[in-house]
């Protein structure tokens, strides 16, 4: 090890260290809790070691339809809330006049708090014996019947979920995608023009792979906050969500600690380390196909 | 293709409005880009140059004024349409496309009749790159590339369409100067093989001198000259122009003309007859290469020391009259001047002189003595 080196690996010793304490640490304790069987949390003590505690979480309804519902949202929202963004992002950066304006108006909702966002969400959703809220009344005009978002079928729940969810992501990701766009040099656009090239494959064939770099990092920031989502759930449908129907992986974790069926630290680990699992497998499998689709090195993530 | 510009002018508004007013990067531009020459477009850094290569491509409107190549009057016309090809200064490469990619990306754009198969393209690109030198390099991406091959490979996809017209901004800028020599040959080796009418931009005199068939000179917008690089540089037009060209630059000494003859201030014997100038405060250009050494030449300057620069021997001295610092003086042989001595007098070559008028600052012609006949 070279001089430098040593001194490189020497400043990141304080990161490296907290990193270790609030990071490592607990990741290693959650996993060696959750092969532990029937832990006891009063005493700090178990029967045995083995893989009875993923069996239970696995066999667990709850568990299944909280794993259910966050792969739907997962698949939903992130493509979806990226593929919008763009387009919103690529509208701004071809207007001139009011672009501030309305870079504001579209960054507003990430300074406000995602529980009094859900509020309001609920407001417009919900259907309750006196009003039929503002959505439904939307539909009505439409032809088609109220729909209870909130407490009704499935369905309509999980729509009311994934549009929050997107609602909520858009602002950070056109923040982002409007800054990738704006730093792409502008000659590259002049000379695409001078050649003739038109505005969709300008956009397709240079604007595109210019930002991949940040596309790729939206999509796997995103997938990774997808899978961890339940601050959502909860302000949309209650803290009852496996009564609700809407649970999250996450949420089973928080059940299982401290919800009103909770005190099971051991299976609260299993499900958090399936879930650790989960974004860890996805999160490679999205390096690999970025790797891949941008050729040798091409998309590097600062 | 015979370029010609009538009145170009372009206003760009005020970026904030208080300051109010606009800029007018180009202020009505008349020039012609004759069939098959390259022109050099010279200019110092904010003086239009870019502006008005953008308006012969068709990326910016003009504000005033049109633009034909040929007989077609192409003002309003789109880029595509015009049949230009251009080089940025910084290429602008698409970066995540190989060489090759990046030579053919033009030719995927033509539409209807003009389609080409993909074995044509690969063809045409390869055949361009070859023009280039860089047939060896189509796989790599630009960032694997050398400047000098970087700037070949944006000559050859601007190439590639077979333009009429080939417009290049600055492209040596980004070079070394050696490279800058070696390229600005090519370039020109290539626009001599290819006959296509070439305007080319920048602020390096040297450049421009060396390359083009003809310059315009360019100042905040306004054309100064434009001729042939040696014809601006043995007659300039105004003291702009006179200083602007040539390295080293013209030495500008404050004189008075007095009854046909030129005094330069500060000292009392005549340095030169300058029949038929008016009489007056005038500046005084003096090319480096006009001064000969002579013991009983008018001229009296401190020798500061002498150098010599492999071919030719340069004189650093001092005159009171003299705007800079120092005089530069370049002489044919070392053993003209001697260097322990701590002046030296010239006498003045009459064709290398030019007068201006101390206000406006344009050429006060005189036939020099001699010349008459
Ligand atoms: N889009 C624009 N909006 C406002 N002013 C502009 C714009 N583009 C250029 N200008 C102004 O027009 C003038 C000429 O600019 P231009 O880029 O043509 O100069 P140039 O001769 O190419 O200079 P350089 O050698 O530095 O490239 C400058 O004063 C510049 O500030
Ligand atoms: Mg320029």
């Amino acid at each position: 090890m070279d001089r430098s080196s040593r001194k490189a690996w020497l400043y990141l010793l304080p990161a490296a260290a907290l990193l270790a304490v609030f990071l490592v640490y607990p990741v290693i304790d959650v996993l060696i809790y959750s092969f532990e069987e029937g832990f006891n949390f009063a005493s700090q003590t178990y029967w045995g070691v083995g893989l009875y505690n993923y069996s239970y979480v696995l066999h667990d309804p709850y568990f299944l339809q909280a794993v259910e519902n966050t792969f739907v949202l997962v698949i939903i929202t992130v493509p979806v809330s990226t593929t919008l963004a763009l387009a919103i992002s690529a509208a701004l950066a071809s207007i001139k006049p009011l672009r501030s304006l309305y870079q504001t108006i579209y960054f507003l909702p990430y300074v406000t708090n995602t529980l009094a966002v859900g509020l309001v969400f609920m407001v417009l959703f919900q259907k309750t014996e006196y009003t039929d809220g503002l959505v439904n009344l939307m539909l009505e005009w439409f032809g088609a019947g109220p729909i209870d978002f909130i407490n009704g079928p499935h369905w309509a729940k999980m729509f009311v979920l994934c549009f929050y969810t997107i609602w909520v992501v858009m602002p950070f990701k056109i923040l982002v995608l409007t800054g990738a766009l704006a730093s792409v040099n502008p000659d590259y656009y002049k000379a695409a023009r001078v050649d003739g090239t038109s505005r969709a494959r300008i956009f397709f064939r240079i604007t595109l792979p210019m930002i991949s770099p940040m596309l790729v990092y939206l999509v796997i920031t995103g997938f990774i906050g997808a899978f961890k989502a339940y601050s959502d759930a909860v302000s949309l449908f209650g803290t009852d969500l496996n009564a609700a129907g809407m649970n999250t992986i996450v949420g089973y974790v928080y059940d299982m600690l401290y919800g009103d069926s909770g005190g099971y630290p051991s299976y609260a680990s299993a499900a958090a380390i399936i879930l650790f699992v989960i974004v860890l497998t996805i999160t490679c499998i999205n390096l690999l196909i970025s790797r891949r689709v941008s050729g040798e090195g091409g998309v590097h993530i600062q | 293709m015979n370029i010609k510009l009538e009145g170009l002018t372009k206003r760009f508004p005020a970026r904030d409005k208080r300051s109010g007013g606009e800029v007018t990067a180009v202020d009505s531009l008349t020039f012609e880009v004759p069939d098959g020459t390259l022109v050099g477009l010279l200019g110092p850094s904010g003086c239009g140059k870019s502006t008005t290569l953008n308006m012969i491509c068709g990326l910016e409107a003009p504000s005033e004024g049109r633009i034909f190549f040929g007989e077609e009057d192409v003002t309003a016309a789109p880029p595509e349409l015009r049949g230009v090809g251009m080089v940025f200064q910084n290429y602008a490469l698409y970066p995540h496309l190989t060489v090759l990619q990046n030579i053919t990306f033009p030719l995927e754009n033509l539409k209807g009749d003009k389609k080409l198969s993909k074995a044509e393209m690969r063809r045409r690109a390869v055949e361009t790159a070859r023009l280039v030198q860089i047939e060896n390099l189509l796989d790599r991406k630009p960032r694997e590339l050398s400047g000098g091959q970087q700037q070949r490979v944006a000559i050859a996809r601007a190439l590639v369409k077979t333009p009429r017209v080939l417009l290049l901004d600055e492209p040596l800028s980004n070079l070394d100067a050696r490279l800058r020599l070696q390229t600005r040959e090519e370039i020109c080796k290539i626009q001599r093989a290819t006959g296509i009418t070439t305007v080319f931009v920048t602020h390096d005199q040297e450049e421009a001198m060396s390359i083009s068939d003809r310059i315009v000179v360019m100042k905040d917008g306004v054309l100064m000259q434009q001729g042939e690089p040696q014809q601006v540089y043995d007659d300039p037009a105004s003291l702009f122009v006179a200083k602007f060209l040539g390295t080293p630059p013209i030495n500008v000494f404050a004189g008075q003309v007095k009854a046909g003859r030129l005094y330069l201030e500060g000292s009392g014997a005549p340095v030169l007859d300058t029949p038929g100038v008016p009489e007056g405060p005038v500046w005084a250009g003096i090319r480096p290469e006009g001064f000969v050494p002579d013991t009983a030449g008018p001229v009296c300057c401190g020798l500061n020391r002498v150098e010599v620069l492999g071919r030719d021997v340069s004189i650093v001295c001092t005159h009171p009259a003299c705007q800079a610092d120092t005089i530069r003086a370049i002489i044919p042989s070392r053993s003209l001047v001697n260097g322990a001595d701590n002046t030296v007098h010239f006498a003045l070559k009459p064709d290398k002189v030019f007068l201006f008028d101390r206000e406006t600052e344009t050429r006060l012609p005189f036939a020099p003595p001699g010349a008459e006949s």
